[in-house]
């Protein structure tokens, strides 16, 4: 049995993230990392693998993104991955939520995985969609934001939080899943396997090689298109106390509560 | 016709989600600045009448397919992408929550359209609607159009007011045929409440617990905090939710409860954007966060930068000594 998980390479948190008002897409130079839901994700196949309810032969590491992008596809291997795929061309430049899941699910297409596992949101793009679309493109049942995850009867039976209450839902494999960080701890990678991860297999693949027409990618293939970019309403700044002394800290919060009315 | 479908989604009694009414009232808005019609699709056992009680909400037909049942997206993706294609509507909207964007993502798959999430408004240009979405922790709002038919649009949380008209709607039956994919995933169990039956939409007072309290015997000194008040009640983020925490019942956001008290005072809590949306209204919002990044400090009123363990049992002391 084969698990894919979906990762990507997202600006580190302690950048701050911009948009290139030239082509109306994320500035990603810069520090890059690992998107940490998908870290989440990681883990969950490494548990799977390691619960021994599933015969896991090996878990693959997949990505799409600019040459950049191997890094977190080390990251990703270094937490676990047996090895990784990485779908890297020029006509993917662009791509919005409708061409990114096409693009996504052929080159998954290529590796015919049982289970297709991916973090709940990109720390970028937060769009909490591409699972579902890469589900469907494929065929195969899904659920996002699952809490949750446990074999019985050949079966992942799944539990996430939706609108009105815990929903328990069981799947069929193959399936996608995309969980939410709640799931688990994500392991620490040793020193060991952060020195291997760069020996791992990493192939890289092109457009052509997983058979995407590159009219249906990119900002060809896109079907949004961003108009414009406007700052939100102005809102007054909140005023900020940084905490020294604790009990002037809590006699100013105190004035301000009070001057409100709110105590 | 050429207009605009909307998925009303209800729970087990039949009670139709308020986003997604909602989305019914802004659809049928935006369909007549464009010059059509807004119709809605739903799913399971609905009478007649609760079907055609949509009509209330401004959209003048409603589509009902019986035998598919609520709760997961599949087999909704294939109702509405065959009303889609055999109807010819030009857009697609979803009221905020968790269902809507699964649904709308896999539409997106099967008619190979464009979609915009966390959408907070839409606009009418040229004969077209644009999304607005905000964009990076909403500190930009792109202004996103659409490049083909369907167009699908999936709203944030409270971001479309209802608005009843008094109409009542033209209920069709219709019948799918379900993808092989769509029946391989089986609602086991639906909607299960984890935890006390608390109520925190009454109370004027809230003190919002996140997972910076560090465990479940986190949440006393936030009850304490909340008791000093005397009016006080405790709410949580789904992070401390989802770990067991707290109960399900006090939930802000996303998939919890939408909250405006007239004091939010945040422990702990990050910020972030499923949450936020859940309490944003509230009329004072005061935060204690140790990390001086936390986007929560982007939209309090009064911010406070430091340990939790330290100032909230000194500001709960403070505030039952005034109290008296």
């Amino acid at each position: 049995m084969k698990i894919c998980v979906l990762v990507k390479e997202v600006p580190d948190a302690a950048v701050q993230k911009r948009i290139d008002t030239g082509s109306m897409r994320l500035d990603r130079s810069g520090e890059n990392n690992l998107n940490p839901f998908d870290t989440h994700a990681i883990e969950a196949a490494m548990q799977l693998k390691e619960g021994g309810d599933l015969q896991v032969d090996e878990v693959v590491a997949v990505t799409m993104g600019p040459g950049s992008a191997q890094r977190a596809l080390q990251k990703a291997v270094a937490l676990g991955a047996d090895r990784s795929v990485h779908l890297s061309d020029d006509a993917l430049l662009g791509s919005d939520v409708c061409a990114t899941g096409l693009a996504l699910a052929k080159v998954l297409e290529s590796e015919s995985p049982d289970v297709v596992l991916l973090g709940q949101q990109s720390d970028d793009g937060e769009c909490y969609t591409i699972g579902a679309v890469v589900a469907d493109h494929l065929k195969m049942p899904s659920l996002t934001q699952v809490v949750k995850m446990d074999v019985e009867d050949g079966k992942l039976r799944c539990e996430r939080q939706a609108e009105y209450g815990y929903d328990t839902v069981a799947l069929t494999l193959p399936a996608v899943i995309s969980v939410g960080d709640a799931i688990n701890e994500p392991r620490y990678p040793s020193l060991k396997a952060i020195m291997g991860a760069k020996k791992k297999p990493l192939d890289t693949k092109s457009t052509g090689d997983v058979g995407i027409d590159a009219g249906q990618v990119g900002e060809a293939g896109s079907q949004t298109t961003v108009i414009a970019l406007n700052p939100p309403p102005p809102k007054e700044a909140g005023e900020i106390i940084e905490d020294e002394d604790t009990a002037e800290t809590v006699e100013k919060i105190v004035a301000w509560l009070d001057e409100r009315k709110l105590i | 016709m050429a207009g605009i479908l909307v998925y009303a989604l209800h729970d087990d009694e039949g009670n139709f989600n308020k986003n997604s009414l909602g989305a019914l009232s802004e659809a049928a808005k935006l369909a007549g600045e464009l010059g059509t019609e807004a119709a809605a699709v739903i799913v399971g056992d609905i009478s007649d009448d609760g079907a055609a009680g949509l009509g209330n909400y401004g959209v003048t037909k409603v589509y009902r397919a019986k035998d598919v049942s609520e709760g997961l997206a599949p087999p909704i993706v294939d109702v509405m992408a065959k009303i889609i294609s055999d109807d010819g509507f030009s857009y697609a909207l979803f009221g905020g929550g968790l269902l809507g964007f699964e649904i709308g993502a896999g539409l997106t798959a099967r008619l190979g359209a464009g979609v915009t999430m966390e959408v907070t408004k839409v606009k009418v240009d040229g004969g077209k609607l644009i999304s607005e979405r905000p964009i990076l922790q909403d500190s930009q709002i792109a202004d996103v159009g659409y490049v083909s038919e369907p167009g699908i649009i999936i709203g944030r949380l409270n971001a479309f007011d209802i608005k009843e008209s008094g109409g009542t709607a033209e209920v069709v039956d219709v019948e799918v045929e379900l993808s092989e994919w769509s029946t391989k995933a089986e609602m086991v169990t639906r909607g299960e409440q984890r935890g006390a039956d608390v109520d925190i939409e009454a109370a004027d007072i809230l003190i919002g617990g996140g997972r910076g309290l560090g465990s479940a015997e986190g949440f006393e000194g936030a009850e304490a905090l909340a008791g000093a008040f005397h009016n006080g009640a405790v709410a949580a983020t789904r992070a401390v939710v989802d770990a067991g925490w707290y109960p399900y019942a006090a939930q802000i956001g996303q998939t919890g409860k939408t909250v405006a008290p007239k004091l939010y005072l945040a422990v702990g809590v990050s910020g972030a954007i499923q949450h936020k949306v859940g309490m944003m209204n509230s009329e004072n919002i005061v935060a204690i966060n140790k990390d001086p990044n936390a986007p929560i400090f982007e939209f309090s009123d009064l911010g406070i930068i430091g340990d939790l363990n330290k100032i909230m049992p000194k500001l709960t002391e403070a505030i039952a000594a005034k109290k008296g």
